[in-house]
């Protein structure tokens, strides 16, 4: 089976899901699947964006990064909803 | 104590007083009043509907919790007899009364903080500082920022902005103590050069009105950072000079400056990061 092509905008969502997830591993054990669930209810969120919106995906990625850089610093412990 | 009971009982006695009066007053004076009080009420009513100066204001909307809608602009009409003279004015006043969903930054209403920043009918300036032209009835459009993120209607995201601001050092770097141990001193003629540089409050408007800056914003430094750098390469009492301008020495953070001079044009507090732009370039020539 062919893997399915994707787009550079769905391959940069991917991999920031993938430096997430990446980002999760370094968190205490205790804790790391709240960040887990918590990554992926924020994609999961907007799963049903066309993807021929890019404005929306650019912004939205543009967000996750910012989110990412905050929750990634070694003083964020937990994450709850 | 014995002030505050006398305060209390005095307003007490002019509570107390108060209805008596009323009931002194015979009842068609009370009727005097009030329509006294409703024909004032019709005469506002009446005077602004005729005199009132009506003005258009057409404001850039973009809501980041629903990403998928597209920005849009929305009319707002305010009577301008009953606002500020200022494009500030009227936006809190948009906020206060017709649609307290309206976001934008502003602090100071006095052109010191830099934070109500947009681009008003074109051109970039300080909300605070830009007169609302009462003789033209055309509509006013307030943009954000233009070539920035926008966090949310007005909001422009300026972390990049703030990270280049970063990049170049923004305090005195020295290694020598005052000779005196004291404070550092400078001469009239030295304290003289930061004239012009040092009243900039970094609003942004000059950066993001210069195309070059629009094209590389990720490179090029901008006409307010490098302002900003200037104001440290001419200080007298700064010792890392060369290195100051080691760090500028590439083809994209200075030299991305093709004198366009938007900076110049457009800045609100009448700076000239153009000149000090060529005064850096002047200085790393010779």
């Amino acid at each position: 089976m062919a893997a399915i092509r994707l787009s550079g905008l769905q391959k940069e969502v991917l991999s920031l899901y993938r430096s997430c997830l990446r980002e999760c591993r370094k968190k205490p054990e205790a804790t790391r699947t709240h960040f887990r669930s918590f990554a992926r209810t924020e994609f999961e969120n907007n799963i049903s964006i066309d993807k021929r919106d890019f404005g929306a995906i650019e912004f939205l990625l543009r967000k996750g990064r910012r989110q990412l850089e905050m929750y990634a610093s070694p003083g964020v412990k937990d994450i709850r909803k | 104590m014995a002030a505050l009971r006398s305060t209390t009982s005095a307003l007490l006695g002019a509570a107390a007083a108060r209805p008596s009066l009323r009931i002194a007053n015979a009842v068609p004076a009370a009727f005097r009043g009030m329509a006294q009080l409703a024909d004032g009420a019709e005469k506002v009513t009446t005077s602004s509907g005729e005199n009132a100066n009506l003005k258009t204001f057409q404001i850039y909307r973009w809501n980041p919790d629903k990403p998928t809608e597209k920005p849009r602009m929305q009319a707002y009409t305010l009577d301008l007899n009953k606002t500020g003279p200022m494009v500030l004015d009227a936006l809190i006043r948009i906020k206060n009364e017709i649609d307290p969903t309206l976001t934008f930054r502003r602090s100071c209403r006095e052109g010191i903080c830099g934070s109500c920043a947009m681009n008003i009918n074109g051109t970039n300036t300080l909300a605070c500082l830009c007169r609302i032209p009462a003789e033209d009835k055309a509509e006013l459009k307030v943009y954000p920022l233009p070539h920035t993120y926008v966090v949310k209607d007005l909001v422009p995201d300026l972390t990049q902005f703030y990270k280049q601001y970063k990049s170049i050092k923004p305090y005195l770097q020295r290694d020598t103590p005052a000779p005196d141990g004291k404070e550092y001193r400078q001469s009239k003629a030295d304290r003289k050069k930061l004239d012009g540089l040092y009243e900039c409050i970094l609003c942004a408007c000059c950066s993001t009105s210069c195309p070059s800056y629009w094209w590389n914003s990720e490179e090029y430094l901008g006409p307010a950072i490098l302002l900003q750098s200037y104001r440290w390469l001419a200080d007298s009492r700064d010792e890392k000079k060369l290195q100051r301008q080691d760090a500028l020495n590439n083809s994209m953070s200075l030299y991305r400056c093709h004198t366009i001079l938007n900076c110049t044009r457009t800045c609100p507090k009448g700076l000239n990061p153009g000149l000090a732009i060529q005064s850096i370039k002047k200085e790393m020539a010779f």
